[in-house]
């Protein structure tokens, strides 16, 4: 070939210089387990289902999100959402509002009424579910998604459990909740209402069941020995609640104590105030620091008028006069008597001191073991010592909420499901942490959370309107923008625009980035501008 | 309703994001961008200034639709892209000597010209861009430059500052900035390091020079480098854009730490980035959240003798005064945040 002058070589490009041979360290994506889905009891990718909701598609949003729990609309007014406590975002300004969206986009799928996909397969098999609160109604859905036929029986006259007869209306409206238990009868579960289970072998053997999943809830409130008169009305909590469900309100009268420092006793109290009390008093032995009810319920409970009288405790009660006794404090924390005492006048007294299960329906079950009033089962599958017999919820040895009860029923379905087969779900190792050290806070542009409205306070003392509003369409898509994505890919750009080689390769929407290790030569740049941490970098083999 | 929205996750600190429109993303993340430096080239590992020089390079492609030609002074850009007989470039581009990429630009933009002329066009639809590392510009090239900005040749000249002459093993330049250590300031006697008041501050001579475009710019941020080429590329005339581009050699930092130094750089007012047009400053890049400087200086071992054993607060002061200038020079706070 004819060349110029001085020239023997053909120009080339520097592709042949393949500079991946430099490398000592090479990057690899990861996905991390972000803070918020690690801490969820019902299990729920809360950063998957944000990913979709900061897109505004809601409904994409919706379907992730269900996968796990099916009660978006009454998680996000009944959870305790302790995933926001632990989201990285509250180290940088405030945690993203995740139960809001997650109200949000449970309210959008009641208005477009969006709907479950029906089992895509049959197994065959029947399972028996006892109780239809979260647990149970968890359970069902997620066993009938399995393709699982499924019967869940129920001693009341209504769906829902502790959701209806324990949650006060101001805080779940009750066409929230049944829509959100419609939608899982509608994919195919049978209810039976109003029927006690007495004998679960029985019941069992009688229904041709192959399996049961029991959750019947722990409605029986425990007493506490009060010296008191004939005339003293004395009611406990959960009746009451359970009653405000009825077509008569009961009769509480205008001075109204609760005895108890629960979320039960801060509901009962609220109700009080709605019926018309002037007062509602709560009498609690500790401090409201040590106080078991959630501290937001507590302030929005204060705020409502209800009084607390801290470090006090019941002694008697005579008629209308109730004698009470100041404790204090000891150096471990725990209230004493003082023997000081004073008198506290009031119409009723209501008992929230805690629930027990009611295990009529266990009596001689073989292999079942019961210890502390409550079922014992493996903490893995949530099978009782009886084959074929899983238990889960308020039920069984755990915090009683209904965020927990929906994940224990998730839970067992799986277990449930791997036992008729005959299999063993495989135990996948979780992914490591998506810690805060990891996150590349300068690439998130500042912004507030946004907060709900609530509703005023003179229309929360005089009636049963929700609390707690909702997003809007604008504040929801903001809300869901404010995800850091912790150790997980949002598509940001960053590994592919700054890498001096071109060593990242553009997949395209959707699918990511892969590196191009012919020449990336491990500088780390990438994982370093990674906002989100989902790049490691790892030694070569030498 | 949702338009309204204005917030992006991460707002455009990110070189793309999936959630903003097409057109409002940067050159960078787009699959079809040019890739003018492409891969293969022999820069170190993180090297800042072949990052650089692809993103400025790529936007004024995109700016003039691919009709660009690019004339590069020596130094490391020119090393480490074109042994004989590869080449990284992607585009129509000459190397001729150290100190006068400026002045082959104004020939080839000259000839550009007639050649448009010949035509019966107004003007060429072929651009020029002239390209070099701090010594062959503040230094080598200066006068080339300056003869090149004070004819207002239809040139933009990007000059990228990695503060030394690297390629050749870290010697200093009129660019290098005061107590670094380099191999020909060591880090030894009372004032180790560069002198403190030496130097040129080459985007300021060119606004003297009162020339359509003056621009600095860093890799930390994407966004602005490109809305600045884009901008310089809207305008005829000589143009100027002063780059940061972290060296790890010579600066003696993490590869990996490259873009995280530029960042410091700007938000401590040590590199202020503005925009100036005729001599006057137009717009600057307000400082996000202000550090100070031994934030930016630690991770450099070129500065490590300011740290080591009882240090030199002294000229730690000194550094940070220079920088508080910047800041009250170039208004680099937002008034509220300036107390």
């Amino acid at each position: 070939m004819q060349k110029p002058f001085a020239i023997t070589l053909d120009p080339g490009s520097s592709l042949a210089n393949k500079t991946g041979s430099w490398r000592t360290e090479r990057p690899l994506y990861v996905k991390r387990l972000p803070p918020c889905n690690a801490e969820c009891p019902a299990g729920e990718d809360i950063q998957g289902w944000l990913f979709h909701a900061e897109s505004g598609d809601y409904e994409s949003a919706w379907r992730q999100l269900t996968r796990d729990n099916p009660f978006p609309a009454i998680m996000g007014r009944v959870c305790y959402h302790t995933c926001e406590n632990v989201c990285n975002r509250g180290q940088l300004d405030a945690s993203v509002g995740i139960n809001s969206v997650e109200r949000f986009l449970g309210d959008q799928a009641l208005q477009e009424n969006w709907q479950f996909d029906p089992p895509k397969t049959v197994s065959g098999k029947h399972v028996l579910v006892v109780g239809a609160g979260p647990s149970g109604m968890s359970a069902a859905y997620h066993l009938r998604r399995l393709g699982h036929a499924v019967t869940v029986i129920e001693a009341g006259p209504l769906l829902g459990g502790m959701m209806r007869f324990g949650i006060p209306k101001y805080r779940l409206p009750r066409t929230v909740l049944d829509a959100e238990m419609q939608r899982i009868v509608a994919i195919g579960v049978n209810v039976q209402l109003n029927t006690k289970v007495t004998d679960i072998v029985q019941t069992m053997h009688d229904g041709g069941f192959d399996a049961a999943f029991l959750a019947v809830g722990a409605h029986i409130a425990k007493r506490a020995y009060l010296p008191a008169k004939d005339s003293s009305h004395i009611l406990d909590a959960v009746a009451v609640l359970r009653s405000m469900e009825g077509a008569e309100p009961p009769m509480l009268g205008r001075r109204v104590v609760v005895y108890g420092g629960g979320n039960t006793a801060i509901d009962v109290a609220r109700t009080a105030k709605r019926l018309g009390a002037t007062e509602a008093i709560i009498v609690y032995r500790r401090t409201r620091e040590k106080m078991p009810a959630h501290d937001f319920e507590v302030e929005e409970a204060l705020q409502e008028g209800v009084m607390v009288k801290w470090l006090s405790t019941i002694k008697s009660a005579e008629g209308g006069a109730l004698t009470i006794e100041k404790m204090i404090l000891d150096e471990h924390g725990k209230p004493q008597p003082t023997g000081e005492l004073e008198t506290l006048e009031s119409d009723s007294l209501i008992l929230a001191l805690g629930q027990d299960v009611d295990l009529s329906l266990l009596d001689q079950v073989p292999g079942l073991v019961l210890k502390a009033g409550v079922v014992q089962v493996d903490p893995i599958t949530m099978m009782t010592g009886h084959p074929g017999l899983f238990a889960g919820g308020d039920m069984v040895p755990t915090e009683r909420n209904v965020t927990v009860a929906v994940g224990h029923g998730k839970k067992a379905a799986i277990h449930i499901d791997a036992w008729l087969r005959g299999a063993v779900v495989s135990t996948t190792t979780k992914s490591a942490p998506a810690s805060f050290d990891r996150i590349n806070p300068w690439y998130y542009s500042d912004a507030p959370k946004t907060v709900r409205p609530q509703l005023d306070i003179a229309r929360r003392t005089s009636s049963f309107d929700e609390v707690q509003g909702g997003l809007t369409l604008a504040n929801a898509l903001f809300e869901a923008r404010r995800c850091l994505s912790c150790g997980n890919c949002f598509e940001c750009d960053n590994c592919y625009g700054v890498c001096p080689d071109n060593a990242v390769i553009k997949l395209g929407p959707g699918r990511g980035f892969e590196f191009n290790y012919d020449y990336c030569k491990g500088c780390g740049v990438c994982a370093t501008e990674c906002p989100c941490g989902a790049i490691d970098m790892v030694p070569e083999a030498m | 309703m949702t338009q309204a929205i204005k917030f992006y996750q991460t707002g455009t600190f990110t070189v793309g994001n999936r959630l903003l429109q097409p057109e409002q993303r940067s050159v960078q993340s787009s699959i079809e961008r040019n890739n003018s430096l492409n891969s293969g080239h022999r820069a170190c590992q993180g090297c800042g200034e072949a990052l650089g020089a692809r993103y400025a390079v790529d936007a004024a492609m995109r700016a003039t639709q691919g009709q660009l030609i690019a004339a590069n002074a020596t130094g490391c850009l020119e090393v480490f892209s074109t042994p004989y007989p590869e080449t990284s470039w992607q585009l129509p581009w000459i190397h001729s000597l150290f100190g006068n990429a400026a002045a082959v630009g104004t020939g080839i933009a000259a000839a550009l010209k007639v050649k448009a002329r010949k035509a019966g066009l107004a003007e060429s639809a072929v651009r020029v861009i002239a390209q070099g590392g701090d010594g062959g510009t503040t230094d080598i090239g200066f006068g080339c430059l300056s003869g090149m900005f004070e004819r207002n040749d239809d040139v933009l000249y990007i000059c990228y500052d990695n503060e030394a002459y690297m390629n050749t093993g870290v010697q200093r330049s009129s660019a290098t900035p005061p107590a670094a250590r380099t191999a020909t300031t060591m880090a030894v006697g009372p004032n180790p390091g560069a002198e403190f008041g030496q130097g040129k501050n080459l985007p300021r001579i060119a606004m003297a020079h009162e020339i359509p475009y003056v621009a600095t710019a860093t890799v930390a941020d994407l966004h602005d480098l490109e809305a600045k080429v884009e901008k310089a590329m809207s305008v005829h005339g000589a143009r100027y854009l002063h780059i940061l581009v972290p060296c790890p050699l010579g600066w003696g930092a993490a590869s990996s730490d490259t873009i995280k130094l530029a960042r410091l750089a700007r938000e401590t007012g040590i590199f202020p980035v503005f925009e100036a047009e005729h001599g006057e400053v137009t717009r600057v890049t307000e400082i996000r959240h202000r550090v100070a400087v031994e934030e930016y200086l630690k991770p450099q071992k070129r500065f490590a003798h300011l740290f080591a054993g009882p240090g030199r607060p002294d000229l730690i002061a000194q550094i940070q005064a220079d920088a508080d200038r910047n800041i009250r020079r170039f208004h680099l706070l937002a008034p509220e945040r300036s107390q």
